[in-house]
């Protein structure tokens, strides 16, 4: 029980990632957390990365965690761009009311 | 046996605190769990001996990315109780998917073995600890291996510099900006004017 293997850090990212997945059903209204969930998501992917590159000894793993971050930060400052440009423009942030482009 | 016992701390902390976020009332609050679980996730890198990454966590997506959360989040005038409304009603569905996709996961991860071929297929190993630092033997491969995705990574996150300026910037009316030219056109004829005035009469 205390001796900690890959299996304990697959099972601490599996609850992480799921808990992305429910919190983005769960907070379907509100752009803000659905993208908090996205970035819990992608922290999953990285302990995953992280740990099957300790247990491998492989070290590209950590390389590809990096990238992940990388694109996260990207995504994470584009986003809020496009959510605060929509705020601007219609006052509010419900996903439901974005549907200009519905034909 | 510590270590142990460091694991489950902090994966406790970051199971509830990304429990916190999903379900927080307040967008406020949800931010600074989302804090707490980078925090605690950089604490099981340390685990895993991956410091520099650790590092980076604390720094890139608790000193950058929630900020900018915090900072969005504080920005928008937004009635975020409206936004929760059907938060009840999406609640049995999310917990089924929930449960059905962890319950898989653990299935698939709970008893995972390494085939007997996996550690051939190792490109890069770890070095030994103790010779060369995490963070030198990650470097050592991102600048010679991983030079190109490195500059591209760069790359994106350039565009994604340019793209969040062209998105929110836009030109306000009624803002009296500087004009530099227009201030050197400026000549002593335009600007200065000499009147006699005469006492009590003003101009």
């Amino acid at each position: 029980m205390l001796t900690i293997g890959l299996s304990h850090y697959l099972t601490v990212a599996g609850i992480l990632f799921t808990l992305g997945v429910f919190g983005i059903f769960l907070n379907r209204k509100n752009v803000i957390i659905i993208m908090m969930s996205i970035e819990l998501i992608l922290l999953a992917v990285n302990i995953n990365f992280v740990a099957f590159s300790h247990f491998l000894a492989d070290l590209n793993g950590q390389i590809f965690t990096m990238f992940v971050l990388t694109v996260a930060a990207a995504e994470a400052a584009i986003g809020l761009a496009i959510v605060v440009v929509f705020f601007r423009n219609r006052g509010t942030i419900a996903v439901e009311d974005v549907n200009r482009m519905k034909g | 046996m510590i270590e142990g016992l460091v694991f489950y701390l902090f994966a406790a902390i970051t199971v509830a605190s990304g429990v916190m976020v999903v379900s927080s009332r307040n967008p406020v609050y949800s931010v600074l769990w989302l804090i707490l679980a980078f925090f605690n996730a950089a604490g099981l890198f340390l685990l895993l001996g991956a410091e520099f990454l650790a590092m980076v966590l604390v720094i890139v997506y608790v000193g950058a990315v929630a900020v900018l959360f915090l900072f969005v989040v504080m920005l928008l005038d937004i009635n975020y109780l409206r936004l929760r409304e059907g938060f009840m009603q999406y609640l049995p569905t999310g917990a089924l998917v929930g449960a059905i996709l962890v319950a898989e996961l653990l299935m698939v991860y709970g008893g995972w073995k390494f085939a007997d071929q996996a550690p051939l297929s190792v490109a890069t190993r770890t070095p030994d600890p103790t010779a060369v630092s995490n963070t030198d033997a990650l470097g050592r491969l991102l600048y010679t291996d991983y030079a190109f995705l490195f500059q591209a990574a760069g790359l994106i996150l350039l565009v994604a510099m340019i793209g969040t300026i062209m998105l929110t910037h836009r030109t306000r009316s009624g803002v009296r900006k500087q004009v530099i030219s227009k201030q050197n056109a400026r000549t002593k004829e335009t600007s200065v004017e000499i009147r006699k005035v005469t006492s009590g009469g003003g101009i």
